[in-house]
């Protein structure tokens, strides 16, 4: 009896002390983590989450940056009542869809790219570079050169125009007709690259035997692209087009450089619209606002993606 | 044996193909180059003197050693951009390892915290952060902008797609060590990743670099300028002086193309393996 019990304290004796050493390693594992992820969460904390919070309470309010923030005023929802009428921010928005437009045209054509490169050239790698280029230049620089290009009266891409017959070619940037297209020209070029190098990874995990099956059926090029390619990559387009019509929104540099929104408002984006708002205007208040309706449109356009994405892409 | 040396003529014929696709995403870059060396009455001839009649070498320390003082302006790139780069690597390698490595509470709630973040525009939080920098003496300073762009959730992300590819058995040999994660941080897991934080690091100086968002609204005194700010006043102020313009740009590129192309596998692979994008 006495020999079992000493048993039986002994072992629940190392069980306590193995649950108080289990104990200690488990606090010093999570004080590791917390150390190791604490300048990230910090840095992130001061600079985004709590900036957007303050965004929130701005908006509700009429404050304007030059007059301190005591003179700022509750003023409920009077500035998202505000923003429906304003006719600028509503061109702006639309720019934004027509800019969305944008991302689906860059894929498809980076597939075709991707699809050709992947198999059939040689210098594989000497092509990712070139493609890739304009993606890593400076907006600022690639504003300033495509000015130049489509200069309406002595740029190149006119001159050759006029020189195969066309005699009146569009003035782009400076007619408010075509400066939207300019602008969806000059992303197509800068983001081509981008997608290229994504589908090109794709393209890498689908299991060769599926295209060697398939030849065996004398199925065709296109059958096959048709049949295996694009359902197979469908992971690879949906995260394309998900982070593309999220960087669609986020496009403000090359506005700012190359158009200002101009000519009048015709491709003006609502990033844009909020920074002259708020930092030509002193519009703190309403151009929160602004910020907050994007931030919205963001999580809804990305809700409805995810949800949309159980019908077409195929893991 | 004969018909593997044979080139492919379909191939072949694509290749030439893709070549002249290749061309035309080049030629804003050839313009670009060739006009920045070209008299200035000679930029907008037609059809395009591709190569200059008269090579203008002189148009670049016209930029260079003119009016403006191009040489502090890279400096201040330069200085922003690295330091910029060490510290969003160091910030961003840290919480990889602590969010793939180290099994600590709530660490896929903060991660998801993290990510989410990535949904929110720069653009929407410009005006509380010009506010916080204007009461923490962060305004018009590079201590400013350098903090700014050194809290990548990109970088994080990516860094822990590397990192969760290194088996556990590594990490819990060295624990029965006794290592402790700080040391296993720098003596194993650094080491090994070296190609992974090369690539995340190129391309954080690439979007530094290219960075005129942060420094057009974060900076105002001219001293303090990056090159992107300046060459875009540059190209404001000069008017007509478009082969000037043009060498102010090829300037503003050129040391980013030359990284490019030297680090070229690790942004390709990078890009590929994390889907980022700056």
């Amino acid at each position: 009896m006495a020999k079992n019990e000493a048993t039986t304290a002994y072992q629940s004796n190392t069980k306590k002390q193995q649950l108080g050493r289990f104990k200690s390693t488990k606090f010093k594992e999570n004080f590791a983590g917390y150390m190791f992820v604490a300048p990230m969460l910090i840095g992130t904390t001061v600079l985004i989450i709590i900036p957007i919070f303050i965004a929130l309470a701005v908006s509700f309010t009429d404050w304007v940056f030059i007059s301190g923030f005591q003179s700022a005023d509750f003023v409920g929802l009077e500035n998202f009542k505000t923003m429906v009428q304003d006719e600028p921010f509503i061109q702006s928005v639309v720019n934004n869809i027509w800019l969305i437009l944008a991302v689906p045209l860059t894929m498809a054509l980076s597939l075709v790219l991707a699809v050709v490169i992947n198999k059939n050239v040689y210098f594989k790698g000497f092509f990712k570079v070139i493609y890739f280029m304009p993606y890593i230049s400076s907006i600022v620089a690639i504003a300033i050169v495509f000015q130049l290009l489509f200069h309406p009266a002595y740029g190149p891409i006119n001159e050759f125009l006029m020189s195969i017959g066309i005699d009146n070619p569009p003035k782009w940037l400076a007619d408010s007709d075509w400066a939207l297209v300019s602008v969806i020209i000059i992303t197509v070029w800068t983001s081509i690259g981008f997608n290229l190098i994504i589908y090109l990874a794709g393209l890498q995990n689908i299991p060769m035997d599926l295209y060697e099956a398939a030849d065996i059926d004398g199925a065709s090029a296109w059958v096959k692209f048709k049949n295996i390619t694009v359902p197979l990559l469908s992971p690879t387009t949906f995260f394309l087009l998900i982070t593309g019509i999220i960087y669609s929104f986020k496009s403000f540099e090359l506005i700012v450089v190359l158009t200002e929104g101009g000519p009048g408002y015709s491709t003006s984006v609502i990033v844009y619209y909020l920074y002259e708002q708020a930092f030509e205007n002193l519009k703190s208040g309403y151009a929160s606002a602004i910020a907050i309706t994007l931030l919205g449109m963001l999580l809804v356009i990305t809700a409805i993606q995810w949800i949309g994405q159980k019908k077409w892409v195929n893991y | 044996m004969n018909r593997l040396r044979r080139l492919n003529t379909k191939k072949v014929i694509i290749t030439i193909i893709m070549f002249a696709i290749g061309l035309l995403f080049l030629m804003p870059f050839i313009w670009m180059l060739s006009a920045s060396l070209k008299a200035e009455t000679n930029v907008f001839s037609y059809p395009i003197e591709w190569i200059p009649s008269d090579w203008k070498w002189d148009n670049y320390s016209r930029v260079w050693f003119g009016e403006q003082p191009f040489i502090l302006y890279y400096w201040n790139s330069i200085k922003v951009t690295v330091l910029t780069t060490l510290l969003s690597v160091t910030v961003s390698a840290l919480a990889a390892y602590g969010f793939s490595k180290i099994h600590f509470k709530g660490r896929n709630a903060l991660f998801l915290i993290v990510l989410a973040t990535f949904l929110i525009p720069a653009q929407a939080i410009l005006v509380p952060q010009f506010m916080m920098y204007r009461v923490l003496n962060l305004f018009d300073t590079h201590l400013g902008l350098i903090l700014l762009n050194s809290f990548s959730v990109l970088g994080t992300f990516l860094l822990r797609q590397f990192f969760s590819s290194i088996q556990d058995d590594y990490i819990d040999a060295a624990k029965m060590d006794g290592a402790s994660h700080f040391t296993i941080f720098y003596k194993v897991v650094v080491p090994m990743m070296i190609p992974a934080i090369s690539t995340y690091a190129i391309l954080r100086f690439i979007w530094t670099w290219n960075d005129y968002q942060g420094p057009l609204i974060f900076l105002r005194s001219d001293h303090l300028s990056t090159i992107q700010l300046a060459i875009e006043r540059f190209s404001t102020s000069s008017g007509e002086l478009y082969s000037l313009i043009m060498a102010g740009s090829v300037s503003a590129i050129l040391p980013l193309i030359i990284i490019f192309i030297i680090g070229q596998k690790y942004v390709i692979e990078g890009i590929a393996r994390g889907g980022v994008k700056g």
